[in-house]
């Protein structure tokens, strides 16, 4: 417990107000199980809703995800301290694949993310999957557009290389995927169709030198091959002295600018409605609503506007018939 | 008198080095206390240096509060290594320095100290610890990323073996891993290991930097490898632990570094006997755990320690006053001047038993070995090490916790008489005096406005310059730096800027979950809180300082996550801020602290006032470590909800504690069974 729960109303609001302190209290709410509390909480996402906004989310929702081991959340100290440098609000919600044998979990995440603890602008999350491996825990999706209206940056840390991209694709406007020098399984991946072709694709550890230069030769040569050109391929080094993380800065930046924002998110949305219903009601309750493609194609017809517990509604509504 | 047949030497055996691991508050006092060993018997030196000095902070910076002073003596330029020296003949002394990230710059400080004594390098005998790889699995108290770390290593030993020939520039450590959980097997097979690896960087080194180092080198380096090791109750198979080191070592020296003279192959070791098995309960029975455990490292003359030191009946309590060292230092003397230990050859040249145990120990740890060589070596295979020392020590808590291993006093025979030990004003422990920070913080802050500013921005200068310059060994430029002035800090801090900073694998992540037993009734209390909470129910576990000593946290991270919590957990050296910030953020219920070094009276507090000023003052705090009773109670007054000693052993009835108190703290009602 972080003092007397702030209610609902009063969250959206400091949200809508870009005051990123709330930040540890809308996650404890969206995380929330009790009837009582998820009542609060959709009564959150919906005042911090496009319609009630007016307008998207303004935050850059990134999806950061590679294999264990490659770097990742040392990449992710040197991206806080460049955004901070240019003045802007993070957000990081670390979705640790931690098994939950035991129902328990241990996340280190943060161990390895260095921040000012005196930063009120930056916030990380730690948060397990619940046994899904690879995936996204429901709450991260709300968590992370529910943040999107107070914070500048948004960034989604996943592990893993093959599926985990997919979900993350769902929520985040840009996926970066991190691999090291000498990780031909990735080409493989690319190749093969098993892997999502990501919207960067960062090289770390640039510092191996020849191995490195080689790696992003033969992921340069795998993209064109693919006709994935729009894909930037950025190589960093996180050991000092960092190098690439203004160019990585850069081809994020980008692609943003490229994209039409509010198509993007409507599909995040109607994903994550899908997912919530998924979750809830099970495979039974998913053949209920024509399967996957039935259900993406009944949410395609829905009004624009609504948010993700409305969505929800229309599905269990579709699903009770 | 021996004839040809008799099993007596001819002479009796010399006695090994005799050392008491000693250092506290500053250079001064901690010199007066050398000077009065020396006086009751005591034949070398051991420093121990506190966190700061360890880790590279002058006693001002903002992570050394609390720790100045505590844990050993301050040293943070040249001029607290003399005053520590004074009036000590260097060339006579054997010196044994506790110190790993910093070795370049405390072995730097030693040789200038020396020389102004008039003392050349060459004269000087001793030992720097200098063993990173153990830092990270155990001891916590490293600076650098692996690659730089080893490199200092690598050119401290190049400079030891042409410039300081009688020094040991590296003892390996297989003491930490043992007092991290390891088993014999493991704490033989991780050591060697880690030689291993230490002598490759060496060899590399050797080939690619500038300057010549002379025929034979990798010989003479082989030959200063000396070990630090470990002992345990256990004796009988503690000895055979040694033999088997030995022999493996042997093997090592001809086989891979083509070492010739069997005088450079020989296994060389000093030795601490075991902490771990010390006990806060009934803690008079430790002095015969520690008398049997020296047994171990003496009995039989092929594999007999060449430097002893022992600790006090009284660690698990707190810090070892003088006295309670001199009683540990006495139980050397009765055994090499009483006793007639130092008479015989080998005493178990021939047993059938040890040479049996010592072809068992051989075969796990070639096995061990090769697991780690598979990985790519130490450096590559810390992280599966550590998680095996984390298992390990689970396994060794787990046994303590129903019985089957047996710990006299605590989980047996624990009916007591009070201790007359215990009964003195100052409950028998030594408690540094908190003026000593101040006072060392003051003498830093003089030393700086008093020395020659360009000098040491010229040293510092061409320290980065060298640090940045693979091809080059960085010992001349720290000696120069140690010249000039430079304090701790600052020749760490240079350093951190060209190598970076590190944090070490936690090894929590890899352990694998228990098996339910004993955890059903824990698991349905969690899963009933968290119901009622509406998440799940989940901890911070903390360590505020510099204190590395991080398997009790580890352990109590590892068992909350097997009882259904969600765990945070991030590791050592966090500022109250960090811990306070992670609290807030993360949503925890509570917060669990845990501290070794003596720093709690003032770290503590200032976690609950970061809490506060994190807006996260409702959550509960527990605290566990080496805590004096007078000071759990001024923390209980402060605040913290439950104070845990040594003596609270069985970590399941902890976190009944816990998942107790979060219970309370939210309104939700007790089981019959809580």
């Amino acid at each position: 417990m972080n003092g007397p729960p702030i209610g609902s109303a009063e969250l959206a609001a400091r949200l809508r107000e870009r005051d990123t302190t709330v930040a540890p209290a809308v996650l404890n709410l969206l995380e929330s199980r009790s009837p009582a509390m998820r009542a609060q909480a959709e009564a959150m996402v919906r005042a911090t809703s496009p319609a009630a906004l007016g307008a998207e989310a303004g935050a850059h929702l990134i999806g950061i995800t590679g294999p264990p081991g490659v770097g990742k959340s040392s990449l992710l100290s040197q991206l806080l301290a460049a955004w901070r440098q240019r003045d802007r609000s993070v957000a990081v919600l670390a979705v640790d694949p931690t098994s939950r044998r035991s129902g328990g979990a241990l996340l280190g995440d943060r161990a390895r993310i260095d921040v000012d603890p005196a930063d009120r602008a930056v916030f990380v999350r730690s948060t397990a999957t619940s046994g899904r491996l690879g995936g996204l825990a429901a709450p991260t999706r709300a968590a992370a557009s529910a943040l999107a209206v107070a914070f500048d940056v948004v960034v989604i840390e996943t592990v893993g290389v093959g599926q985990s991209e997919t979900e993350v694709a769902d929520v985040a406007d840009t996926v970066a995927v991190v691999v090291q020098p000498g990780s031909g399984d990735v080409l493989q991946f690319l190749k093969a169709g098993i892997m999502e072709i990501p919207d960067v694709l960062v090289v770390a550890k640039a510092d191996l030198g020849a191995a490195a230069r080689r790696s992003l030769a033969d992921l340069g040569a795998t993209l064109h091959s693919l006709h994935a050109a729009d894909t930037a391929l950025v190589a960093v080094s996180s050991i000092p002295p960092p190098t690439g993380i203004d160019e990585l800065i850069a081809a994020l930046d980008a692609h943003r600018a490229s994209l039409d924002i509010s198509a993007r998110r409507l599909h995040a949305r109607r994903m994550q409605a899908l997912a919530d219903f998924a979750s809830e009601h099970g495979e039974r309750g998913l053949r209920a609503v024509g399967g996957h493609r039935g259900a993406e194609r009944y949410l395609a017809e829905q009004d624009r506007g609504l948010d993700v517990p409305a969505l929800v509604r229309l599905l269990e509504e579709r699903a009770g018939g | 008198m021996s004839s040809p047949k008799s099993p007596r030497l001819p002479e009796p055996d010399r006695p090994w080095l005799m050392r008491t691991y000693a250092g506290h508050s500053d250079a001064r006092r901690s010199n007066e206390l050398y000077r009065r060993n020396l006086e009751k018997g005591q034949t070398g030196l051991s420093v121990a240096f506190d966190l700061p000095t360890q880790t590279g902070y002058d006693p001002d910076h903002e992570l050394a509060r609390g720790e100045v002073g505590k844990v050993g003596v301050s040293i943070a330029h040249l001029g607290d290594m003399r005053s520590l020296l004074h009036g000590i003949p260097l060339e006579k002394m054997n010196t044994s320095m506790t110190i790993n990230a910093t070795a370049a710059w405390l072995l730097a400080l030693y040789v200038v100290a020396a020389q102004e004594q008039g003392v050349a390098q060459d004269k000087l005998q001793g030992t720097t610890q200098n063993d990173i790889l153990k830092e990270y699995l155990s001891r916590g108290t490293y600076s650098f990323p692996p690659g730089p770390s080893m490199r200092l290593i690598a050119d401290t030993i190049a400079h030891a073996v042409t410039h300081i020939p009688k020094w040991n520039p590296i003892n390996i450590c297989s003491y930490h891993l043992q007092e991290a959980g390891a088993t014999p097997v493991q704490e033989i097979a991780y050591s060697i290991c880690n030689a291993i690896a230490v002598l490759d960087a060496v060899r590399e080194r050797l080939s690619t930097s500038r300057g010549d180092h002379g025929e034979d080198v990798m010989d003479r380096v082989f030959g200063r490898i000396s070990f630090f090791v470990n002992a345990g109750v256990r004796f009988v198979e503690e000895h055979a632990k040694l033999r088997a080191m030995a022999q493996l070592w042997d093997e090592l020296g001809r086989e891979r570094y083509g070492v010739g003279e069997e005088r450079h192959r020989r296994f060389r070791y000093g030795v601490q006997v075991n902490s771990l098995g010390l006990t806060e309960s009934q803690p008079e029975n430790n002095v015969y755990r520690i008398a049997l455990e020296a047994l171990a490292v003496t009995l039989g003359r092929s594999a007999r320690a060449r430097a002893i030191q022992l600790p006090a009946w009284n660690e698990a309590l707190g810090l070892p006053r003088p006295w309670d060292q001199q009683w540990s230092l006495r139980l050397q003397q009765i055994l090499a001047y009483e006793t007639d230990l130092l008479e015989y050859s080998d005493i178990f040249d021939g047993s059938r038993v040890m040479d049996g145990l010592v072809a068992q120990l051989v075969e796990g740890a070639r096995e061990e070995m090769s697991r780690v060589a598979e990985l790519g070596g130490a450096v590559e295979a810390v992280d599966y090490m550590k998680g095996a020392l984390v298992a390990s020590h689970r396994e060794r808590l787990r046994k303590i916790e129903n019985g089957e291993q047996v710990v006299v006093g605590m989980n047996r025979f624990t009916q007591s008489e009070p201790s007359p030990l215990v009964a003195g004003a100052d409950g028998g422990i030594l408690v540094v005096d908190p003026a000593v920070e101040r006072e060392c913080r003051a003498a830093v802050r003089r030393w700086r406005d008093q020395r020659d500013p360009d000098a040491v921005a010229r040293a510092l200068e061409e320290l980065a310059r060298v640090a940045r310059d693979e091809h080059e060994n960085l010992m001349p430029a720290t000696i120069a730096a140690a010249r000039a002035g430079v304090t701790t800090g600052e020749w760490a801090q240079a350093l951190r800027e060209v190598f970076g900073e590190y944090r070490a694998p936690t090894g929590v992540g890899e352990a694998a979950a228990l098996p339910a037993e004993g955890l059903v009734e824990l698991r349905e209390e969690v899963e009933r809180i968290s119901e009622a909470l509406g998440r799940r129910m989940k901890l911070l576990v903390g360590k505020p300082g510099l204190d590395g000593h991080s398997n009790g946290a580890e352990q109590i991270a590892v068992r909350a996550r097997d009882a259904g919590m969600d765990v945070i957990y991030e590791g050592i050296r966090l500022t109250p801020s960090q811990i306070a910030t992670s609290a807030a953020q993360e949503g925890v219920h509570v917060v669990g602290l845990s501290i070794l070094s003596g720093s709690h009276r003032e770290l503590i507090p200032a976690v609950l006032e970061a809490l506060r000023a994190s807006g996260a003052d409702q959550v509960p705090v527990v605290v566990g470590g080496i805590i004096p009773d007078a000071d759990a109670a001024s923390l209980r007054a402060a605040g913290v909800a439950a104070v845990y000693t040594p003596k609270d052993w069985d970590l399941n009835r902890m976190i009944a504690d816990i998942i107790a108190l979060v219970a309370q703290r939210n309104g939700i009602a007790a089981t019959v069974s809580g």
